[in-house]
């Protein structure tokens, strides 16, 4: 079957417009710039140290605030993205017209997608801007790539909000699936990784570790940000076990990128049944 | 109505259905189906809730694969990639449906013509048509269930189409509405389009179909117009009788021997069910009766006698 650009093109147009209209693309953006300028001034009061440091601290403490909110956003952006169309009754309509299945599936996934990287792109460029002048080129470099991970980072789990709103029955299983996913990945999947680690001794599934955190988009962006930066990497725990072989930029963003891929895929593949 | 989008038309029927189900589990929705609508045709599909017309007009629209069988529209098998070309020629208005509260009539209008590869140009025009002019440019959130209705008929007239499936669609509409719908049914089926509609305001549907099927725990057990139903039922003529006080006994001896069935439904009315064939016979024998009736009505056979008879065999 073939894939034709212009309904994914209205659809993705709709769901990023909806998105700036209502001003949810402002307050994330706004959300995102704040939090950032707080932590990059703020970050190392608890050290007795107010005001920016370094870029790599700053970049190493907006990864812990980007690993909780990111993943969250995107959930909560996408997770009825089908399902709320179903339960409305419009997706009978707008399957009726001359779109695809995967057409549909692709353009909300991309307009939301659109949404996401344009507030995160707004929010953390502001933050860029206001730092300009104390970063180097390298500096510029680092945060441009911490910007591009997180970017990322939504789009993987705004892959899984949309597998969610297509399993899910219903908005309010959907809801609950998404809350859940967030808790798995965010809070659970390290916690039992660790628990393994200690009740073995260190011993058990030791060696199969770092592999293991690649199934979790959220350790792949923190692996990505962190294993650089020498000064920080030892308060992140799991990821100071991510041996150096497996620390290439390349395969970390591969791997986010799949995790951006695979989910949307089995979302096509079910919706389709 | 755009002559251009008439000229693709096969011959054939506008949509055949051939020996098509539709199982989920034990649950048969739709077994073996076969209903050929022809073009320029306007087509009631009616039935209790559970039917199985919503599932069977679903398969028409590509929505539901069918079980078993096959089902053309316009010719072209539904659901294969071939039918992307036939969904710009068809008009689908759902039962229910709820548009996007955030957007305009206009806006939504404008949404639906770039999916159906339409243009834009003709929003304005059946924003008019539907009576939703004024209204263009207000959220949806401020629209009422009767100018939704409205709305979603535009978006089923979007791109002139030449099949059109509507769901339930006089739902919400008051009395002017659904006159003014209708009228925009006749002109677009003078224009040659065939329409299918789906109903549960039985009456409304009888003076305006040309023919109708009635389904009945997911088959079909009748098609054809209302006439050709009622004759081929035989269904009887019911009449009404208001009878002069203390003159019952006098009526029901005019009636004599006629085999029709008389039943008293108070003190000074008779209900008279009679085979149509008989029709003449008995206003013959109570014209007999002279000064022991009052007044007489005569009721034919109605879309709900044909539906709940099928439906309750």
């Amino acid at each position: 079957m073939t894939l034709e650009l212009a309904p994914i093109a209205t659809v993705a147009g709709k769901e990023f417009w909806d998105r700036i209209r209502s001003l949810w693309v402002l307050a994330i953006a706004l959300l995102f710039t704040v939090f950032a300028l707080a932590i990059a001034y703020f970050g190392g009061a608890q050290q007795g140290a107010v005001g920016f440091r370094s870029i790599g601290f700053t970049i190493a403490s907006l990864v812990s605030l980007v690993i909780y909110l990111i993943p969250l956003i995107a959930l909560l952006l996408g997770f009825d993205a089908i399902v709320g169309e179903r339960e409305r009754g419009s997706l009978d309509l707008l399957l009726s017209l001359p779109i695809t299945r995967l057409e549909l599936l692709l353009g909300k996934y991309l307009g939301l997608a659109a949404a996401l990287a344009f507030s995160t792109l707004a929010g953390f460029g502001l933050v860029a801007l206001v730092l300009a002048r104390r970063l180097d080129l390298a500096g510029l470099g680092a945060f441009g790539g911490f910007m591009l991970s997180s970017i990322l980072l939504g789009c993987a789990f705004l892959a899984i909000a949309v597998l969610v709103s297509v399993v899910a029955s219903d908005r309010t299983r959907a809801s609950g699936l998404a809350v859940a996913t967030w808790f798995v990945f965010v809070l659970l999947f390290d916690l039992v990784l660790l628990g393994v680690l200690v009740v073995g001794g260190g011993k058990t599934g030791g060696a199969a570790l770092p592999y293991l955190l690649l199934l979790n988009p959220a350790d792949v962006f923190r692996v990505l940000n962190v294993h650089a930066i020498d000064d920080v990497g030892a308060q992140y725990g799991l990821t100071t076990v991510f041996p150096a072989e497996l620390a290439h930029d390349g395969l970390l963003y591969a791997t986010l990128i799949a995790w951006c891929i695979v989910p949307l895929a089995v979302a096509a593949w079910r919706f389709r049944r | 109505m755009n002559g251009s989008n008439h000229v693709s038309i096969e011959s054939g029927p506008a949509v055949d259905v051939r020996d098509v189900s539709r199982h989920y589990g034990a649950v048969r929705a739709v077994d073996g189906v076969d209903l050929a609508i022809a073009r320029g045709e306007l087509f009631g599909l009616i039935g209790h809730n559970g039917a199985g017309k919503s599932t069977l007009f679903k398969m028409m629209l590509g929505l539901v694969r069918p079980t078993r069988g096959s089902v053309r529209v316009d010719g072209t098998e539904v659901g294969g990639s071939a039918f992307r070309a036939v969904r710009r020629r068809i008009g689908y208005l759902p039962e229910n449906v709820v548009f996007y509260d955030n957007l305009s009539g206009y806006e939504t209008l404008r949404f639906f013509a770039r999916l159906k590869g339409t243009s834009e140009a003709g929003c304005a025009g059946l924003l008019d048509r539907v009576g939703l002019a004024h209204a263009a440019r207000r959220r949806l959130r401020e629209y009422s269930k009767g100018m939704r209705q409205r709305l979603g008929l535009a978006q089923a007239l979007l791109g002139d189409p030449h099949l059109l499936f509507l769901d339930e669609p006089t739902t919400g509409l008051d009395p002017e509405g659904i006159r003014d719908f209708y009228a925009i049914l006749l002109e677009l089926k003078d224009g040659g389009a065939t329409i299918v509609l789906t109903s549960h305001i039985l009456a409304e549907i009888q003076q305006r179909v040309d023919r109708l099927a009635i389904m009945a725990d997911g088959r079909v057990r009748a098609v054809g117009s209302v006439q050709a139903l009622r004759a081929e039922r035989d269904l009887p003529v019911r009449i009404g009788v208001d009878v002069a006080p203390g003159m019952l006994v006098d009526v029901r001896t005019a009636l004599g021997i006629l085999p029709v069935d008389v039943r008293e439904t108070d003190h000074s009315r008779l209900e008279i069910a009679a085979p149509r064939a008989l029709k003449l016979d008995v206003l013959t024998a109570l014209t007999a009766a002279g000064a022991a009736i009052r007044d007489v009505d005569i009721r034919e056979a109605t879309l709900e006698d044909l539906f709940f008879g099928e439906g309750n065999p």
